[in-house]
């Protein structure tokens, strides 16, 4: 910065007491950002702590006394609409989960579904739900084999939630996980950013603008076997929904204890993401993806693990968007168009549009 | 984007810098007095473009920021009320009010909904006519005409159950303070260009000449931004005070003359506070007596409500430009866009915010180096 500025001493000044929101939860608790980060620590991790949890992935790996380990993830799925362009809730809960399998290179195999469905539900809702479940199963090579269905009153949910848990076999050897970038690997998107995010909000009629873009929702696993096909040197894999890529790339430099520099250039964007984001003083980075992994690889691998992407249906848009650093720890940065450097930051609470 | 990437355009923004490293002989200081502008400085790098000579000090332009704790608290107890829908654009759901912001009140059962524009909470008003629908009218002129059209349309419609808890402010009462304050350092203004679309830049020269400042009409890009500053610089430097209009392809001189007289039926010029700021005479729009049906706080009876903010937080003396965020002492360690001690933290508009999400680790670099 052209003028330095110190910090004053810290005498005499104390500001009003910050609102934490400890006692009750928020729509920011599920955001994907520091809220929901700070939720996972201080009351999930602190009651149920273990090093399978605690290792922070997308999926957790457990040791089996046969020739592979498994790799086990649940997520829970809420969207409004239910249907949406490109997607709806039963395909967007096959993909979340097997994509959270598939991001640790394990094989998903087999999923257990939970329904909760409100009173009053048409049933020709939840059949078109169930059928496109089948159809995204199908797509990821994955089978259904265990679930369960409760009803609860009218007004008490959003017509349907589901959760779904993934098992995956993860092959001996295979150690792509959160805390495994390092400096001079080159840092992969798989396409363009914030699709799913703009499309769910334009389809739920709130923007006063209607957009032609399609929710990203896909199962990933397929793209991942033919990377993994083409390299040994992929170190991490994730898939930036919540919170988007900002949140997730802060997740890998906290856990890897290195930093990240983007070029603001080579970030894929849509023009119509971006004009919306434009619009609704939202940045792409901290827009939900549900098709898009990133992809942290050795730098010799890089080109060699891109082409391989560009190849694959889900991958087509594949860029290399930055490079991991040594310094500064913990932080990653944006080197913009005209050369300075900015602070990516974590998703705070929930992602709220700009007054004007 | 088209009409946008042109003003990003890192050739001409470096070529534009060195435009200004070339002409400026001495140090000035100039605030750019919106929020949007500090953002688009913060986020683009300007302020690393700029020679040492140029300061830029960070006007009270968010509307977030300023929005005074007592209308905060009014927005909290009306938002509480059985019965009511809560409209408000979504940054005010973040700041605190005494003790609570509006996610709390979500929280705990209040209806509080965010729009994208002040005639969606007409609409609402109109889908669900047995139930009170209030919109939290607050902004600068950029925001007013909208404002203003939601109570007009709610008229026309002769609908009964809109209302609005308004707390508007405006550009030039803040620029008479700033500039007349005692502790005043800005010699050169850079105006809020999308202000300026809607109200035109007639209202500046007075200013201009009473306090011997230039002013440059600026707008929000790279570009437009060293536009600005460099039209400035060149008046500070000619010794020239006057007004000129940077931001040519959005600017008038008038200004958009319909939107104003929008402005002008529904509203009428008062005293507001400014959180962090106090009083400022006429600085604010409220409702006109004959639309005072649609004011919130008359029908649900909140005008008795007095907050007393904190005597001691700095947020004002940062909105005024006397100190920068990273001279507050709970910058970026007590005070966090997540566990903000003041509005400027709060907003995606506000100085602290800007300076957090965007130059924390220049920052923490330059403090660590001493």
């Amino acid at each position: 910065m052209a003028d330095v500025i110190k910090t004053a001493a810290i005498e005499g000044m104390v500001c009003p007491v910050p609102l934490r929101h400890a006692e009750k939860i928020v729509q920011g608790h599920g955001s994907g950002g520091k809220l929901m980060q700070d939720l996972i620590a201080k009351t999930f991790l602190a009651a149920w702590d273990n090093p399978i949890l605690s290792a922070g992935n997308d999926a957790g790996v457990i040791p089996t006394q046969g020739v592979a380990r498994l790799a086990i993830s649940t997520d829970a799925h809420v969207v409004s609409p239910l249907f949406f362009p490109g997607g709806d809730i039963g395909r967007l809960a096959v993909c979340g989960t097997v994509n959270d399998v598939a991001m640790l290179g394990a094989q998903p195999l087999y999923l257990t579904v939970s329904f909760i469905l409100e009173e009053g539900l048409d049933l020709s809702t939840l059949e078109r739900v169930v059928a496109s479940m089948h159809a995204a199963a199908t797509e990821a090579g994955v089978q259904i084999v265990a679930g369960d269905t409760k009803v609860v009153g009218r007004g008490m949910a959003d017509g349907l939630y589901i959760s779904t848990t993934g098992v995956g076999l993860l092959p001996e050897g295979t150690a792509i996980h959160g805390a495994a970038a390092q400096p001079g690997d080159g840092v992969i998107i798989s396409g363009s950013l914030g699709d799913h995010g703009i499309a769910v909000l334009s389809a739920r009629g709130e923007l006063g603008f209607e957009t032609e873009l399609a929710s990203d929702v896909a199962p990933l696993n397929g793209l991942i076997s033919e990377m993994l096909g083409a390299s040994q040197g992929i170190h991490v894999l994730r898939d930036p929904t919540r919170g988007g890529l900002a949140t997730t790339l802060n997740e890998i430099v906290r856990q890897s204890k290195v930093g990240i520099i983007l070029k603001e250039g080579t970030l894929p964007i849509k023009p119509a993401v971006d004009a919306a984001c434009e619009l609704l003083g939202f940045d792409p980075l901290y827009i939900a993806n549900e098709g898009k992994l990133v992809a942290v690889v050795s730098r010799e691998d890089s080109s060699r693990v891109l082409e391989a992407m560009r190849s694959h249906e889900y991958g087509k848009e594949a860029a290399i968007i930055g490079e991991v650093v040594a310094e500064p720890t913990g932080r990653v940065l944006m080197e913009t168009l005209i050369g300075s450097h900015r602070v990516v930051d974590v998703l705070m609470g929930e992602l709220l549009p700009r007054i004007c | 984007m088209k009409y946008v990437a042109e003003f990003r355009d890192a050739e001409l923004v470096k070529r534009s810098a060195q435009q200004i490293r070339r002409e400026v002989t001495r140090p000035w200081t100039l605030m750019e007095i919106c929020g949007g502008q500090t953002h688009a400085i913060l986020r683009y790098g300007i302020d690393e473009l700029l020679p040492t000579e140029i300061e830029l000090v960070h006007g009270p332009g968010c509307p977030v920021c300023v929005t005074p704790l007592e209308q905060i608290d009014k927005a909290l107890a009306l938002a509480s009320l059985p019965n009511v829908i809560f409209a408000s654009y979504g940054d005010m759901l973040r700041v605190p009010g005494s003790g609570r912001d509006l996610f709390s009140v979500r929280a705990a059962g209040g209806d509080v909904r965010v729009v994208y524009s002040p005639l969606d909470a007409v609409t609402m008003a109109r889908e669900n006519p047995d139930t009170e629908v209030v919109f939290f009218a607050i902004g600068f002129e950029t925001t007013a005409p909208a404002n203003a059209m939601s109570v007009y349309q709610a008229a026309t419609l002769g609908l009964k159950n809109f209302s609005v808890l308004v707390s508007h402010v405006r550009v030039p009462p803040a620029m008479h303070a700033i500039l007349g304050g005692e502790h005043n350092r800005v010699q050169g203004f850079l105006a809020a260009g999308h202000v300026c679309a809607v109200m035109g830049y007639w209202e500046y020269p007075p200013i201009a000449e009473q306090y011997r400042t230039p002013i440059a009409v600026t707008g929000f890009e790279p570009l437009d931004l060293l536009r600005g500053v460099l039209d400035a610089v060149r008046l500070l430097e000619a010794g020239v005070v006057k007004v000129v209009n940077s931001y040519g392809r959005a600017v008038t001189y008038e200004g958009n003359r319909p939107a104003q007289e929008l402005i002008k039926k529904v509203f009428l010029e008062c005293d507001r506070k400014w959180r962090g700021i106090g009083n400022i005479p006429m600085s604010g729009w409220g409702l006109r007596p004959e639309y005072a049906q649609f004011d919130a706080e008359r029908r649900f009876d909140v005008s008795a409500i007095r907050s007393e903010e904190s005597p001691i937080c700095v947020a004002g003396q940062i909105l005024q430009g006397q100190l920068k965020p990273p001279q507050c002492p709970a910058f970026g360690t007590l005070c966090t866009p997540q566990h903000p001690l003041g509005a400027t933290m709060v907003s995606s508009e506000g100085a602290c915010a800007a300076y957090f999400h965007y130059n924390k680790a220049a920052l923490l670099s330059e403090v660590s180096n001493g």
